[in-house]
């Protein structure tokens, strides 16, 4: 909403600066986006004295002038213009000047070799007249203290920029501003001056609004106005529309976007002899078409609120124009329309054939039902002022009454609310100011809330007006009490926070990407999903929700090894979706490693990145978690994207039914399709939804201590198993032999080849074993060897190797 | 007796020479081996009267017990003499780099997510959370913003159906409505997490993060507001002193509503916060309206209470003094380094927010 000062306060009579005006628009709640001068470039004109005229040097009808611009600056300029002499006040015009008239710029420039520092301008070229003899004099009686001031007056005018929120459509007029400004004591509201306007006859259009289910107008004002000659509008006129940037178009169209300004209200004027005998407010029927102001041709469905005539649709009731019906300079008669429409109605029309126009936005905030008739009167007035022509007297259809809305208002809610106190006949005065009628009833205050403030419908509405126009700086700070209702986090929570740190203290980096992405990507991670399609995507390659992190993770994976990095470790914790209803998302952990350990360095050998790293760094982080490591259980099944001999599935139990987790190479096929170059691709995801509670909290007692300090024994075991054989089977089927004795079980060596036959391998492990009760002696030790060996043998088919 | 102190003196000073481990050696078998010559001087001890044999004995021992100990502490000395030279030749060149080190980083949201944890926290705030994808009630009609209500044009929203009903949130504002519908009254929360707009350029990027916050009890005024965000945004900036100032707003789901801007000043080109005449907004808040309290169920003539709404990211950017919001969401290793903290680094109360 734009607005210059000086239309400000044609409403309001104020001996507040404008700098005060501008804080305390802020202090009510009206946000000042901008406060500037209006056009910088006539700040370029300078009252100027010639102090010296010489004839140029070089050229007959030249002199070069010595010019007193004020501020003690002289400067030479050179002046065509028979009337440069001594003496002589005049407009200068500096170097970086736009002259008015052809918009020519102006530099420092030699005219016949003498250098020239701007201009003495003609009336003609400031655009002030036709006069272009010579250049422009002025009367020293008004200007010779001057000097050096800018010369044109208007240019310390200052236009307003608020931000008006959706609840004050009575901010989108000047007058609802400065309403709001006189109630926080910033100046007096004037009255509006109403000059008896002379009407001649009836309005004779007839106009109706049809009982239409969901009719979008209730109201339907009108006048006619015979008779005129529309132009262009006069200067005073066209420089308001022009202050706030907007277009002056013709005296008519001006005169309705002023008052609309003015007064939030918006009018519509028609070309009365382009109107088929009457006009009919009714619902639009499908397939109904019109051509708008905006030279669209719009197709209407069932139900949009349209004034029409007998030929057809003129326009959309409060969003737009008919080209059919407009006014235009040749105009002779005009049928002037003052409504109200419903915003429900305006919002729905609008937003279905996606126009949006300033009356669209007005009347979808609710204009005053009760503004109608003073916008007929200002407008029709101004019409026969600036163009003459007649008026008839105003038809007025409604369909609906529009009663002030009454409110109880019991100010204790105040202090209940805000914290302090004001006192009664304070808050009175303040309803007042901003139109409330006020009554009061015993403890009560009983409120006609005004017209043009759609938004206050109950006393908590009350409250806010009040604070706002109070200040909301008498509300007073109190100190936050500890008082506490639940845990900070609960469980989940706090189980996001440690596993997104312990994963990082790995050596990774976190990252937060979109929760959307490519779904040409997406698709290799999706397995089984479903893929959920945003309708309206930023753009085309963010189209889908992301059913896994690694489609983002590959892409800027990707990206980092474009940018020259080699060795990658990521990873992100955040949502993914199963599915497009709220809640069918889990919390995943997604982690992506990439390129070589110890790359370049001198005393490591280096090496690709493989599925034991990611391995470790995952079982490291569930361990850290506060998951038991003797339970996990892998299987060798993962999700399609994963190699399918290089991944695994981690359960906490060998019981469980969901995987909490997945680690491994990802797939080749999908390395290579996403044009992924380098080393070696792994990476891993946690499920944090299947994640239990851990068996031991910390908060819980620990196991009693037990040790043993007899004397433990090592034997190193060679088995020859299938190809296929899992060390995992190996190690379960040892340590439940003899869970008292076998204390640790570990593999140092997988070996295949020589000597071992074709499909089979041969796994090496080291056995601790050791009693809590005595010293093992040579037969016990020989017995629990031959345990394991015959054991492993009957159980897996593994042969011990000699 | 002259015979083995002449011994002892003769060894003694053999001793005192520079000698190898191997020569060393040789001494204590010539004075202690079979037919050494103190062992000898023992066999003697038999043949001597009884009168001299006692002094002989004891003169004998001490002699023998002197040389052994200097046998002994020169075996040492050639020890820690040979150990020495030894190390002269391992000298390691230590300035060569150590083993691979390999930092991780942990991303400035999640830190300042923390952060505001921790502060809240502290005044008995817990962390409540809903999902990313929200239905068009939860998001807007629970609070206040029906259908044709034009606030919703404020939003710019991202639908994932044709008839507009499920989206992805564009506020954390629901998480209001889901925990109070889930339980009853006193409410005390946060709700940080992911909020997406359909809007893209230098300032706005289409995810972003916000922290709602809500207080509900039986007389939460906006007193308490104002304290609760004074209090906040002093601990967030770690700052002994804060220029607030609270303008009147409006979002449908509060009455009265606010925004809250901080002062501050540009030194050297930074965002210096709580000095300085200029304005920063920062949050939105207000009491939350009789009208979400009954979508919820609660009695809004018994509860009232406060709700506000702050951007985590650009707290982040203006206490980490980062410049653009769009490369948050970027991965660009080279940013995530830079402005990421160490993994260590867990904001908490009793050891400060930030080192």
């Amino acid at each position: 909403m734009k607005f210059t000062m000086s239309w400000l306060k044609e409403h309001l009579e104020t001996k507040h600066k404008d700098t005060q005006i501008i804080d305390k628009l802020t202090d009510v709640g009206l946000e000042v986006e901008s406060f500037e001068n209006i056009s910088s470039e006539l700040d370029d004109f300078k009252v100027a004295k010639i102090l010296n005229a010489e004839q140029h040097p070089n050229a007959d009808r030249l002199s070069v002038c010595d010019v007193d611009i004020g501020q003690q600056k002289i400067v030479k300029v050179v002046c065509g213009a028979p009337n440069a002499k001594k003496g002589l006040l005049t407009v200068y015009a500096g170097p970086g000047s736009v002259i008015p008239k052809n918009n020519m710029k102006l530099t420092v420039s030699k005219i016949r070799g003498v250098t020239s520092y701007g201009m003495l301008c003609s009336e003609s070229e400031l655009k002030l007249s036709d006069e272009s003899e010579g250049i422009t004099e002025l009367k020293p009686s008004k200007y010779s203290d001057k000097i050096g001031k800018n010369f044109f007056k208007n240019n310390t005018e200052k236009i307003v920029d608020l931000s008006i929120t959706p609840n004050r459509p009575d901010c989108l007029g000047v007058r609802g501003i400065a309403r709001d400004l006189a109630a926080a004591g910033a100046g007096k509201l004037k009255s509006i001056s109403h000059k008896n306007i002379k009407k001649d006859g009836s309005q004779n259009i007839k106009v109706s609004i049809t009982k239409d289910k969901n009719q979008g107008c209730t109201i339907f004002a009108s006048c006619l106005i015979k008779g005129v000659t529309n132009k262009e509008s006069p200067k005073w006129l066209k420089e308001k529309i022009e202050s706030i940037g907007q277009k002056p178009i013709s005296a008519i169209v001006d005169i309705t976007n002023y008052v609309m300004l003015d007064l939030n209200r918006p009018l519509h004027a028609y070309d009365a002899d382009k109107i088929d005998k009457e006009i009919i407010v009714r619902n639009s029927k499908k397939g109904e078409t019109f051509e708008a102001l905006d030279n669209k041709e719009y197709k209407l469905d069932d139900g949009m609120c349209v004034i029409s005539d007998q030929s057809g649709v003129l326009g959309l009731g409060g969003v737009i124009g008919g080209t059919r019906s407009g006014t235009e300079l040749e105009t002779k008669n005009i049928l002037l329309e003052s409504a109200y429409f419903i915003p429900r109605s305006i919002r729905k029309t609008s937003k279905l054939l996606n126009i949006d126009t300033d009356a669209k936005f007005r009347f979808e905030r609710g204009i005053d039902p009760q503004s109608v008739e003073l916008g007929l009167q200002k407008a029709s007035q101004l019409i026969s002022e600036i163009c003459g022509g007649k008026i008839s007297k105003f038809d007025i259809q409604k369909i609906k009454q529009y009663k002030n809305l009454e409110i109880k208002f019991s100010t204790s809610l105040f202090e209940k609310i805000t914290g302090f106190k004001v006192k009664e006949n304070e808050i009175i005065k303040i309803l007042k100011d901003l139109g409330f009628e006020v009554s009061k009833k015993k403890s009560e205050l009983n409120l006609k809330v005004p017209s043009w403030r759609p938004d206050i419908s109950q006393p908590i509405d009350i409250v806010e007006e009040v604070v706002r126009i109070k200040g909301y700086e008498n509300i007073e700070t109190i100190e936050p009490k500890k008082n506490r209702i639940k845990d900070t986090l609960n469980k989940q929570q706090k189980l996001f926070h440690f596993l997104q740190r312990s994963v990082a203290s790995k050596g990774y980096f976190e990252t937060v990407t979109w929760s959307f992405t490519d779904s040409k990507i997406n698709n290799f991670f999706k397995e089984n999903l479903k893929e959920i399609k945003i309708i309206n995507p930023i753009s085309s390659d963010l189209d889908v929700l992301r059913n896994s992190i690694f489609s983002n993770l590959t892409f800027y994976l990707k990206k980092n090894l474009d940018r020259g990095f080699k060795d990658i470790s990521l990873f992100e914790i955040g949502p993914i979706f199963k599915n497009k209803q709220p809640g069918e998302q889990l919390t995943v952990i997604g982690a992506i490693k990439s390129g070589k350990i110890s790359r370049l360095n001198w005393n490591e050998k280096d090496r690709s990145v493989d599925i034991f790293d990611v391995k470790k760094d995952l079982i490291q982080t569930l361990m850290e978690a506060g998951y038991d490591k003797q339970s996990f259980f892998i299987r060798d099944k993962s999700p399609s994207y994963y190699h399918p001999g290089k991944s695994g599935s981690v359960y906490l139990d060998k019981d469980d039914i969901d995987p909490v987790a997945y680690f491994g190479e990802l797939h080749p096929n999908i390395v290579k399709k996403l044009d992924i170059k380098t080393e070696g691709v792994v990476g891993f995801e946690i499920y944090l939804d299947y994640l239990k509670d851990t068996k031991i909290k910390l908060k819980d007692q620990k196991l009693n201590f037990e040790y043993s300090d007899y004397q433990k024994s090592e034997r190193d075991y060679a088995f020859v198993v299938d190809k296929n054989y899992k060390a995992q089977d190996l190690i379960e089927i040892i340590s439940s032999i003899d869970k008292n004795l076998i204390r640790s079980i570990k593999i140092f060596d997988i070996y295949e080849g020589e000597n071992i036959p074709d499909g089979k391998k041969s796994i090496a492990l080291n056995v601790t074993i050791q009693s809590s009760e005595k010293t093992l002696e040579e037969n016990d030790l020989e017995k629990i060897n031959k345990l394991i060996i015959s054991t492993v043998e009957s159980k897996s088919g593994a042969k011990i190797r000699s | 007796m002259s015979d083995i102190k002449k011994i002892k003196d003769e060894y003694l000073n053999k001793l005192d020479n520079d000698l190898d481990t191997e020569s060393v050696n040789q001494i204590k078998t010539e004075l202690f081996g079979k037919n050494g010559q103190i062992s000898n001087s023992f066999k003697t001890l038999g043949s001597l009267p009884n009168d001299e044999r006692k002094k002989f004995a004891s003169d004998l021992n001490s002699i023998k017990e002197e040389l052994q100990e200097k046998i002994n502490s020169k075996l040492q000395e050639i020890e820690i003499k040979e150990i020495n030279s030894k190390l002269e030749n391992e000298k390691l060149d230590v300035t060569l780099p150590e083993r691979e080190i390999k930092q991780g980083k942990i991303h400035p949201v999640s830190q300042v997510i923390d952060e505001i944890s921790s502060i809240f926290s502290e005044i008995g705030f817990s962390v409540e959370e809903g999902p990313d994808v929200e239905n068009e009630h939860y998001n807007f009609t629970a609070l206040n913003t029906p259908d044709n209500h034009p606030a919703r044009d404020m939003h710019d929203t991202f639908y994932l159906d044709n008839n507009k009903e499920i989206l992805l949130r564009t506020h954390t504002s629901p998480v209001q409505v889901r925990t109070m519908l889930n339980g009853k009254p006193p409410f005390k929360i946060i709700a940080p997490g992911r909020t997406y707009r359909s809007d893209s350029d230098q300032t706005h990027s289409p995810m972003f993060h916000q922290v709602e916050g809500l207080h509900i009890d039986k007389d939460i005024n906006m007193g308490h507001l104002k304290g609760c965000l004074n209090y906040f945004i002093k601990s967030f900036f770690e700052v002994d002193k804060i220029k607030m100032r609270f303008r009147p707003s409006h979002f449908p789901f509060t009455e009265p509503s606010a925004e809250v801007d901080i002062g501050y000043e540009l030194k050297d080109g930074k965002i210096v916060i709580g000095e300085g005449d200029k304005w920063l907004e920062i949050l939105g808040c207000g009491m939350v309206h009789p009208n979400v309290l009954k979508n919820v169920n609660v009695n809004p003539d018994k509860y009232q209470g406060y709700a506000f709404g702050i951007g985590i990211d650009r707290l982040g950017m203006l206490k980490y003094g980062i410049n653009d919001l769009r490369a948050f969401f970027e991965t660009d290793y080279r940013w995530l380094n830079h402005f990421g903290f160490d993994p260590l680094d867990v904001p908490s109360n009793y050891r400060g927010l930030s080192r």
